[in-house]
């Protein structure tokens, strides 16, 4: 049995539209108490208008959101448990470090020898000690992201929203502030709810994903179940590199959907959701799942073998991968190199075998 | 090398020189030819003192009776007093106009609402006061509206008054001030008023602490052009104050034309300079603002 956990944040049935389009279309969730939580979704998937009808700056058409338990209805954003950090942080350039800080404890007259320990213990924290009389523009990127999160963090809400706050970063220091957000998360013990497009910041950060397409969440879960067993063909399509094989299932066995593509190709892959003989399918099947070899023999013994030629190398380090036409019906597939260093002298034009287990590709019905 | 390289600079500097002397001519021309020069001449007219007729002598005497004469340091004072008065009442009537068309207009309703406040400009200012005139006076349409819907007992005279005189004056100074707020505000991202807001502050203090001191050198710069204008303007006090407007630009008009007490005239012309130098001046010190980046956002 799970315990039950507080809630931290409930949506219940949360609509919001502009004209004819659902930007959130009925939506219910909840995120546990300290949890990390994130929406992944392309842009203008309505992750924003969600996170600001969290926020209060946008009132839901219908539904309610709770937070800590109590309704928010006609609450607005000031006097909301909850803060926001900005997707472009918006400091006030106006004040100091400190001032901004405490910018938040000013307004809610905590006296000032008590607004100054409080500053000084969460610049502390953030690890930036002693930076109170510095402006902002004297600061890098990392540290205007701290400064942002302790502003918010200072004021202990039940909640901390996250507006894509890595995303002005450039990429080495974004790798560095994925692992420092969760660091703080993890001291803090405050719940994140974090928007993102980034499917590597969602699946790094989070407790919990929730998918969002088109005003709705496709699937909510953990990072792992998300990868490894997608509900839904976008969710598939969307989170990490898949081979997609669009065809016709002409035969279901055990859970195990035999597909034939329009141009002859026949895969196999495990059926997610009712699939039947007879059905428009698609199958999604990672890079990093086929087995990739020189001679057919080397292939892991019983599992569905084809052959191929080189398309094309991708070099890309870790992530570096092959591009191989299967030979019959010319179609493409993007294969992961072994890291191991095996293959590594491969050559365009090469012919090579490839195959991949059943098991480990996922089919869904079309539609 | 490094010799030859020296050469050439040595040769190519005056050359420079020239070239810049010569595209800065038209300007330095206007800025000696009609601002240097006519006050030198001024300093020198306000210092001297007839003795004789076509006979003078250098004097304080023009000053000593700026100081001596009530009339004229009352003038002044009043003159200094209300164009203060009418520069804050511009920026507090300003400030939501601009506010409204950097933040709340979009697209259209923008472009519309800023010819709105450039159209007043496309008529002369004497006729934009004529039209005051037409309004206010006793005969006019506003007394006679006060008067048939019962407010007034019989038509009065609205002209003539100090309030009259910053109607006009506000009236006039309008887009002076608009201008620079709606680029100082438009500047503002709106993230930072949201910021503030989420972090539990009111309208208030959002406006007090981060849309002011945000806007500042927009509001330094719209409250100079509008206090310069205001301090120097003629026509707008005369012809809405009449006799009893007591501009000081009309004492300086006076000494110049009809006493044709030209030292007199340069003395008070040259007084008014100072005094609004130094308004300006104790302003930028008060709110704490910079000269130089006030006047990149005028």
């Amino acid at each position: 049995m799970q315990p039950i956990l507080k809630q931290d944040l409930e949506v219940d049935r949360v609509s919001k539209r502009y004209g004819a389009h659902a930007a959130v279309d009925t939506l219910s969730f909840a995120v546990a108490h300290g949890s990390f939580f994130s929406i992944l979704g392309p842009s203008g998937c309505g992750k924003t208008t969600l996170l600001r009808i969290v926020a209060g700056f946008l009132a839901p058409d219908d539904g309610e959101i709770r937070i800590g338990g109590r309704s928010m209805r006609d609450v607005p954003p000031n006097r909301r448990p909850v803060n926001m950090v900005f997707q472009h942080l918006a400091l006030f350039p106006m004040m100091s470090v400190g001032e901004n800080v405490g910018y938040g404890l000013t307004r809610r007259g905590v006296a000032r020898a008590e607004l100054a320990n409080r500053v000084d213990a969460m610049l502390k924290r953030v690890g930036l000690p002693g930076a109170q009389a510095k402006r902002i523009d004297q600061l890098s990127g990392g540290q205007k992201q701290r400064v942002a999160i302790a502003r918010s963090l200072v004021l202990e809400p039940t909640l901390l929203l996250l507006d894509e706050p890595l995303g002005a970063l450039d990429l080495k220091l974004r790798e560095h502030m994925k692992i420092e957000l969760k660091q703080l998360q993890a001291d803090f013990g405050t719940t994140f709810v974090y928007i993102t497009h980034d499917q590597s910041e969602a699946l790094v950060l989070s407790d919990h994903v929730a998918v969002m397409n088109a005003g709705r969440f496709e699937q909510v879960g953990t990072p792992q179940e998300l990868y490894y067993r997608p509900a839904t063909p976008f969710v598939a399509g969307f989170v990490g590199a898949n081979n997609r094989v669009a065809g016709k299932a002409i035969g279901v066995d055990a859970g195990v959907v035999a597909i034939e593509t329009a141009a002859g190709l026949r895969v196999q892959a495990r059926a997610s959701g009712p699939v039947a003989t007879g059905d428009a399918v698609e199958a999604y099947v990672r890079p990093e799942v086929v087995d990739l070899a020189r001679d057919a023999n080397e292939l892991p013994h019983g599992t569905q073998g084809f052959s191929g030629r080189v398309e094309s190398l991708l070099f890309d380090g870790a992530n570096s991968a092959v591009l191989v036409t299967e030979a019959s019906t010319r179609a493409e597939i993007r294969i992961a190199l072994p890291q191991t260093g095996r293959l590594a002298d491969l050559r365009v034009d090469e012919p090579v075998a490839f195959g991949f287990d059943a098991e480990r590709a996922v089919c869904f019905r079309s539609g | 090398m490094a010799t030859a390289h020296l050469d050439a600079s040595a040769i190519d500097r005056p050359r420079v020189q020239l070239g810049v002397l010569l595209l800065l001519a038209p300007a330095l021309l206007w800025l000696v030819g009609l601002i240097v020069l006519p006050h030198v001449e001024l300093a020198v007219l306000s210092l001297r003192a007839r003795v004789a007729p076509r006979v003078y002598e250098w004097s304080l005497d023009q000053y000593a009776t700026f100081i001596d004469e009530p009339l004229y340091w009352h003038t002044f004072v009043r003159t200094a007093a209300m164009s203060i008065l009418a520069t804050v009442s511009t920026l507090l009537i300003a400030f939501p106009v601009a506010w409204y068309i950097a933040k709340i207009a979009r697209g259209r309703a923008k472009s519309v609402l800023f010819i709105l406040c450039l159209i007043p400009f496309w008529v002369s200012e004497t006729v934009r006061t004529l039209g005051w005139m037409i309004l206010l006076r006793e005969s006019g349409v506003l007394p006679r509206l006060l008067a048939d819907l019962g407010i007034t007992a019989a038509p009065v005279e609205l002209l003539y008054h100090d309030a009259t005189i910053l109607v006009g004056l506000v009236y006039t100074s309008m887009l002076f001030m608009v201008v620079p707020l709606v680029s100082a505000l438009e500047t503002l991202d709106d993230s930072l008023i949201e910021a503030a807001y989420d972090l539990g502050g009111n309208g208030w203090s959002i406006l007090r602490q981060i849309v002011i001191p945000h806007a500042a050198p927009g509001i330094a710069a719209g409250s100079i052009v509008v206090f310069m204008l205001t301090l120097g303007n003629y026509l707008t006090p005369t012809l809405l104050g009449g006799k009893n407007s007591l501009w000081f630009t009309e004492q300086i008009y006076t000494q110049f034309i009809t006493r044709f007490n030209w030292e007199q005239g340069a003395a008070f012309g040259f007084l008014l300079l100072i005094l609004s130098t130094a308004i300006v001046w104790v302003g930028l010190k008060v709110t704490g603002q910079r000269f130089g980046d006030v006047m990149r956002r005028a």
